[in-house]
This record gives structure tokens, C-alpha cells and sequence, in this order.
């Protein structure tokens, strides 16, 4: 065993000195290999970390959500809705909510009002979100004037802002109170914006959802099940502009990888000569090679890792941020809770690391299979 | 000096980083859920439905509660929202329930 262990470490010391004397070709592959595996991990642990923070988060959403729709379009529904929702077996609890989309021509911001149900708002104050406060220098105090629909100037002064930990949640909340929230949109008392149901069996969701449907024909009806699983396919590693961007960077690192690793050059192939010459067997020539495609692949992916976790949780994933910010003028600022999946990561080892080490091998076996003087030649 | 092997440095640079993914594994362990519990008692408390990680259109701001993610919905002029409507695929329940638009 001393032997082999020995044995191994030769070959090892030979793969560094062999690879140190073309370090500058080396160390480059090395830092673009390194890239690569960064972004790849950077996206694959982004992604990852949103989906396990809207799963964990979105499972408080509520059971179901009861929307009318006219013309093809979400639209208010009436209050009378919440009686003939209430009186279908199953349901607990039918409770309206108040919530709209306000555009800040100002600063070109879209913010999202809400009349809260689990809290007091007085007239003429608001409670907004963290990223609101930011983008308008707010505090407790500030007064804010927002422009109805009609043309009437609204004034709120700010009561308080939602906590900082919640801006991936409520960044563009403002909490006001019905009465505001009705004269800023024109509301009739007798409307709501929608509904949403609590039910007794949480198994009984979809059976429910179904009667809801029938009873009231013009409503369309979310489930949890539905936000969920709309959640679950966002960022999904399969789709997505960065995915389309990293199959371009991916494709020139293969094309790279492979010319560095099947076309050997000259030299190499010299040195292969050279070597079976002294008396090295095809075997430890290939081991050697062997040697030289882990030690390469596996720095820059253990190393491309590590950095995307400091990326994406040290610093809360600060490059991809402009591609994540589009047209809006409000953005969260969140930080995700780290996670590591190992199926995700075992994937994309065998991804990157197990090509670039095949890819090193065959050319090899070959070079090294004809006579030392044809090489050498 | 004592001479140190190359094989023993290369080996060295390979444990430094496993070393330091394992450290990512056992952070990642540790964390505690402090901010996500607190969103998760604000989407209850408030009946929230999305995350508010696109503000700039009602169908990226609410995706689970957004018609279809056509270009135009929102305006006769107005495109798909780059790159918002990229990044975000519309739900497939969404698509299921309604006729084909185009």
C-alpha cells in the first residue's frame, strides 16, 4: 500500500513540475475553468435558495384566493360574494381583501397599496416598506402625496415602516386604511378587490376550490398549491435568460477545454515520447495525465464553488443583480438563508469536473500507444 | 529548510478547498431561519400571495395572480417587460385554465 501511496505522490510531483513548466497556459485555463464553475454554482445556488425561501414563505399564503373576472380581466368583486362562499361546507373563514397597483409618476415607482385586516391604520397615515422608505428618504413622520385616479391629491404621513428583514416580501407595500384606500381607487363600499378562504380540511382544498368555481361562474379560484408551484418553477435552472447567456460561455469553455486537452501539442507528445523512451509504461503515462486533469478540474471547481457561496450569501448575489433589477425603479434588498442541495451539487461536478478529465485520457492513450521514437519524432 | 514536495502543495490547494466547502456545508447547516420567519409571519399576517422581487408590472410584481403573460396587456404599445419576462416564465396552471391567444 506504501508503495502505491508512494508510488502516486511521484506521479503527482512529476503533473506539477510538468505543469509549472507551462504555468502561464495552466494558471489561465485554471482561472476560466474557475469562472465557469462560479457563475454555474452562483446560479444553481441562487435559484436554489429563492425557491427554498418562497416555498418556506408562500406556504402562509393564503388557502385559496377567489378573483371576479370580467372581460378576460381581473376586476373588484362584489362583498355579496363573501355570503355564498361562506355558506359552502368546508370553508372556516371568507375574508375580503383591499389591495391595489399605484404608479409614483414622480419617481417612476410602482408601489402596492393594502388595506391590512391584522392591524389598525388611521385614517391618513400609512405603514410602508423598507424599499419605499429608501427610494423616498422616509421615516415615521414623513408626509407622502399620492395622486388618485381622479385627479384629487391624497396626503399620508408615514406611521411607521415594515421591518428591513421583509422587503423580499413587502418592498413596495403601503399599508393604508380602507377609507383612504377606497377614495384614492373610487371603491364602492359594496366591492373588494378579492377574497380569500380559509378551509376546516386543507385536504379538502381542491374539492372546495371546485364547488367556489361552480357556485360563483364568473370568478377564476388560486389555490396555495398554484403559488407554490408558480414559485417552483421560477428560476428554474432550465429557463431563463442568464441559463441562455451561460450555454454561449459554457460552449467556448468546452471548445477551450477540449483543445487544450485533446490537441496535444508537440511538446507534450515529445515529452510523452521521451518518457516511454526512459521506460514509463502506457499506464503511468496515462496516470499521470490522469493526475494532471483532476488536479486542474478539481481546484478550479472546488474553488469556483466556494467563491459562488460567498457570492450568493456574503454578498447577497451583488453581480446578478443588475440583470435582476429590469425596469423597476423599487427592489428588495435580501439576503437569502444559505443552502446547499447535494444532488445539485454532485450534478454539477460530474458536469464540469468528469469531461474536462475524459477529455485529458483518450488523446493521451493514443499518443502514448505509438512507438516512443514516432512521438518523439 | 526542510523540503516540502510538490505533490504534498498541489495536495494542500486540494484539501484547502474541500476544506472550504465543507465550511459552506456546515454554515448552511447552522443558519438559523430568522428572516425567513419573519416574512413568513408577514405573508400570513397580511395574506400576501408573492414575493416582491419585480415591481415594475402587475404580472411580474403578482405572477400567481396575473392573467396570461402576453406583450401588449398592459398597453397597446407596451412590450413584454426585458428582462423580467425573461427570468420569469408564466405559470403553468395559468396557461392550462385559458383558451390559446395566439
Amino acid at each position: 500500500m506504501n508503495r502505491w501511496i508512494e508510488r502516486q505522490r511521484c506521479l503527482v510531483d512529476f503533473t506539477v513540475s510538468s505543469l509549472l513548466r507551462r504555468r502561464g497556459k495552466n494558471l489561465g485555463l485554471i482561472l476560466v475553468y474557475t469562472a465557469i464553475v462560479f457563475v454555474l454554482a452562483s446560479v444553481m445556488l441562487f435559484g436554489q435558495a429563492l425557491r427554498r425561501e418562497a416555498a418556506a414563505v408562500l406556504s402562509h399564503a393564503p388557502e385559496i384566493v377567489v378573483q371576479r373576472m370580467v372581460a378576460g380581466r381581473h376586476d373588484t368583486i362584489p362583498t355579496a360574494y363573501l355570503d355564498s362562499i361562506r355558506a359552502i361546507r368546508g370553508v372556516v373563514q371568507a375574508e375580503a381583501r383591499l389591495w391595489g397597483y399605484y404608479f409614483d409618476p414622480g419617481l417612476s415607482a410602482n408601489y402596492t397599496l393594502m388595506v391590512p385586516t391584522d392591524r389598525v391604520v388611521e385614517p391618513g397615515t400609512a405603514t410602508i416598506g423598507h424599499a419605499i422608505a429608501r427610494l423616498r428618504d422616509a421615516r415615521a413622520g414623513t408626509p407622502l402625496f399620492l395622486l388618485s385616479e381622479r385627479g384629487k391629491m391624497h396626503k399620508f404621513t408615514v406611521a411607521a415602516t415594515l421591518e428591513p428583514d421583509s422587503e423580499l416580501v413587502a418592498a413596495d407595500l403601503m399599508l393604508v386604511a380602507e377609507r383612504d384606500f377606497r377614495s384614492m381607487f373610487a371603491i364602492p363600499a359594496d366591492a373588494v378587490t378579492d377574497i380569500t378562504v380559509s378551509v376546516r380540511n386543507p385536504r379538502e382544498v381542491g374539492t372546495i376550490a371546485t364547488k367556489i368555481s361552480r357556485a360563483l361562474p364568473d370568478v377564476r379560484v388560486i389555490t396555495r398549491g398554484d403559488i407554490l408551484r408558480t414559485y417552483e418553477a421560477a428560476f428554474n435552472w432550465r429557463e431563463g435568460m442568464v441559463l441562455v447567456l451561460m450555454v454561449g460561455a459554457v460552449l467556448a469553455f468546452l471548445i477551450l477545454a477540449w483543445d487544450k486537452a485533446s490537441g496535444l501539442s508537440a511538446e507534450e507528445r515529445r515529452e510523452i515520447g521521451i518518457l516511454k523512451a526512459v521506460g514509463w509504461e502506457t499506464s503511468d503515462v496515462i496516470r499521470q495525465k490522469l493526475w494532471e486533469g483532476a488536479l486542474i478540474s478539481l481546484t478550479a471547481f472546488l474553488f469556483g464553488y466556494a467563491l459562488a457561496y460567498l457570492h450568493v450569501f456574503g454578498f447577497d448575489a451583488a453581480l446578478f443583480e443588475p440583470a435582476l433589477k429590469g425596469w423597476a425603479v423599487l427592489y428588495p434588498r435580501f439576503g437569502l438563508r444559505p443552502s446547499v442541495d447535494a444532488f445539485q451539487v454532485g450534478t454539477l461536478m460530474v458536469l464540469t469536473v468528469l469531461p474536462y478529465i475524459l477529455a485529458t485520457v483518450v488523446p493521451v492513450w493514443r499518443a502514448a500507444t505509438i512507438d516512443p521514437d514516432m512521438a518523439m519524432r | 529548510m526542510r523540503y516540502v514536495r510538490s505533490s504534498g502543495i498541489a495536495f494542500g490547494i486540494v484539501c484547502g478547498g474541500l476544506l472550504l466547502c465543507a465550511a459552506t456545508w456546515l454554515v448552511a447547516g447552522l443558519a438559523g431561519d430568522g428572516a425567513t420567519a419573519s416574512r413568513a409571519r408577514l405573508v400570513h399576517d397580511l395574506q400576501l400571495t408573492d414575493l416582491a422581487l419585480f415591481t415594475e408590472a402587475r404580472y411580474t410584481r403578482h405572477p400567481s395572480q396575473a392573467d396570461l403573460h402576453s406583450a401588449f396587456q398592459n398597453h397597446p404599445t407596451a412590450l413584454d417587460h426585458f428582462p423580467s419576462g425573461s427570468l420569469r416564465a408564466p405559470p403553468d396552471f395559468r396557461t392550462l385554465r385559458h383558451e390559446p391567444v395566439d
